[in-house]
């Protein structure tokens, strides 16, 4: 990369550090620039409670980390904001606009766009085609204007020519007219990347990015998500490692059991001993080495980034 | 043995009323199915209900023919309406299960005695509904060769109904590759993801189930037309079973698959039937083997084998795409 597009790089990420400098580490603390509201936002299953958040904000333009251990409830509290998942309660907003009981697609169309912890390329066609998919407000989608080429044509030369760029971009051009289907897992990940970023999102959400892709690609993973920083959107990702989250997360809110129990700063954030017992349980100070097999399973690693 | 006249009927059934009317109602099913993956079992109700609406707008209420057309696409639109409205937003499964029902309720009232005057019971409606249509024909003849032959007004029917099949082609194959297809295509693979990049799945998939349904009603409209009545157990779900196999057989999401897969599959049938019928008149077939009104079901029976063959062989269809299939084993 040259140095041009690094140099605003560290004025945007450190812009959002600064304002995020004075923001209290407490779990519901209010932000500056708040582009995302939650209050009160519940949803269970039976008896269980998978999430019960009672505040939540996310700072404009940052990289905002919803970190816990495994069934935490991290993505069904994803899937109830993009209007995946009916919650039980709860109001949110995003970009002060409400979004409470507002389907899934009309989330998407407000500037909030998902991907998934499981990864859905839409197998049976190809690269590019992915990529169109993912245009806003295509003319040709219309049932009737679709018979019309000439309707159409113009606009779909602009966005073959944007997802040609966005490809470049994430290292898929050499790949665009295979199968969507043929593409590797780490591959797969970058696709639905790069389909979301064609939505022109002005937050994007990530759910486990990193999940089952290869140490090498998730180094250039992270660097593609720093660099969509610096376009200026707001990137608010799941993770449960918190190794990977340390790296380029501007905040942390860490959830356990439903709820909010901690956030800040990322190196606050692991040192807080309520995020320690919540991913170790609270024996982790009784033979933290010896129980290696139950460390590997909850994924905080202080042995492991040791051991490597 | 008369192997002329086996391949002259084969031949006349290929291109024939018969391959329209299955072709008409599988291209509905490939923009519902083979584009959209919706599982439609209810393809015979749409083609009763164009059916129905020119023999009851016509024959019933003596009112013009274009009209009826006109009603059978609207009955098609609302019958749609009601399927999708409901089970669009739940699992595919779901629709499979409310279309066949569906269906046969459409049929079962079709055939209710209680409705005689509307829709004459078991024995439908029949009449000359369909004359003015007829009147429009400008041939002089019908048409007699050594490989197809047709009657004046069978000639007419052909001709207008392999029309529409081209007409509805043409709108496939624009549709399908255009933004819309798009959506429906990438709803097939997964709506959820289709969901969060901002189209409105449900109303694509209803617009794909409407339009298929009314492809379906010209499948009926012709099969009334072309026999000048209607007869309510003609749209069992065989019909339906009938058109998903010409599907299969062309290959799904392909523009010419219903096409190519109603000729081939009406030629395998009357081939079969009709050499069989021969070799046990003449008695190439000892009638201990087999009897004259057995053939109907071994008919069947290898034209089944056939298709399960073709499934093992070639599973994508005559035109699918060996790659694309292989994407599902991943």
């Amino acid at each position: 990369m040259s140095d041009s597009p690094a140099a605003p790089s560290r004025t945007k990420a450190s812009s959002v550090k600064a304002a995020l400098a004075g923001v209290s580490p407490v779990p519901g603390a209010p932000k500056p620039d708040a582009i995302f509201i939650g209050d009160s936002i519940t949803r269970s299953f039976g008896g269980l409670a998978a999430v019960d958040v009672s505040h939540l904000e996310v700072q404009r333009g940052s990289i905002t980390a919803l970190i816990g251990p495994n069934g935490a409830g991290k993505t069904t509290f994803f899937n109830v904001i993009t209007g995946f998942d009916p919650p039980n309660t709860g109001t949110w907003s995003f970009e002060g606009s409400s979004l409470a009981g507002t389907p899934a697609y009309k989330v998407a169309r407000e500037g909030m766009i998902r991907t998934f912890q499981l990864t859905k390329v839409l197998n049976k066609l190809t690269v590019l085609e992915n990529m169109r998919l993912g245009a806003q407000g295509q003319s040709g989608e219309g049932l009737f204007r679709a018979l019309i080429p000439a309707l159409w044509r113009k606009q779909e030369d602009e966005i073959t020519a944007r997802a040609l760029g966005m490809l470049e971009q994430f290292n898929l051009i050499h790949v665009k007219d295979e199968f969507a289907g043929s593409l590797s897992g780490g591959q797969r990940k970058l696709l639905e990347m790069a389909r979301a970023m064609m939505s022109n999102p002005s937050m994007l959400m990530l759910d486990e990015p990193m999940a089952g892709v290869n140490p090498a690609l998730t180094q250039s993973l992270l660097e593609h998500i720093k660099e969509l920083r610096e376009t200026g959107i707001t990137i608010f990702f799941v993770e449960h490692d918190m190794d990977m989250v340390r790296d380029i997360s501007d905040w942390v809110i860490v959830m356990a059991q439903g709820s909010i129990i901690a956030e800040g700063p990322p190196s606050d954030v692991m040192r807080n001993p309520a995020v320690i017992d919540a991913y170790l349980g609270d024996h982790h100070d009784v033979a933290l080495t010896e129980s290696g097999e139950s460390l590997t399973d909850s994924n905080v690693s202080p042995t492991k980034s040791e051991e490597s | 043995m008369d192997w002329l006249t086996v391949f002259q009927n084969s031949l006349t059934q290929m291109i024939g009323v018969s391959a329209i009317i299955y072709c008409l109602a599988a291209l509905g099913l490939n923009i519902q199915f083979g584009y959209t993956g919706l599982l439609n079992f209810g393809q015979a109700g749409f083609a009763a209900i164009g059916a129905y609406a020119i023999a009851v707008t016509v024959a019933t209420l003596g009112w013009p023919l274009w009209l009826a057309l006109f009603f059978g696409i609207l009955g098609a639109i609302i019958f749609a309406l009601l399927l999708g409205i409901p089970t669009l937003r739940l699992r595919a499964d779901y629709l499979a299960i409310v279309t066949i029902a569906a269906a046969e309720i459409i049929r079962q009232v079709a055939r209710a005695v209680s409705l005689n005057d509307y829709f004459g019971g078991s024995d439908g409606i029949s009449g000359k509904y369909a004359a003015d249509w007829y009147a429009l024909n400008p041939l002089p003849v019908g048409i007699d060769t050594a490989l197809i032959r047709f009657s004046r007004n069978d000639l007419w029917v052909v001709i207008n109904g392999w029309t529409l099949v081209a007409v509805i082609v043409l709108i496939t194959w624009l549709l399908m590759r255009s933004p819309w297809g798009r959506v429906l295509k990438s709803i097939r693979e997964d709506e959820d993801a289709v969901r969060s990049l901002g189209k409105n799945v449900y109303l694509y998939k209803m617009q794909a189930l409407t339009l298929g349904g009314v492809i379906g009603a010209f499948a009926g409209v012709i099969f009334a037309v072309a026999a000048q009545s209607v007869q309510p157990d003609n749209y069992s779900t065989t019909l339906t079973f009938f058109a998903y196999a010409v599907l299969i057989l062309g290959g799904a999401a392909r523009v010419f698959g219903p096409v190519v897969g109603s000729m081939i599959f009406w030629f395998l049938l009357v081939f079969v039937g009709q050499a069989l019928n021969n070799a046990v008149k003449a008695g190439y077939i000892s009638s201990s083997i087999l009897r004259p009104d057995q053939v109907g079901q071994i008919q069947f029976m290898l034209v089944g084998l056939g298709l399960m063959a073709l499934m093992i062989y070639r599973p994508q269809g005559i035109f699918g795409d060996e790659k694309e299939l292989a994407l599902d084993e991943r």
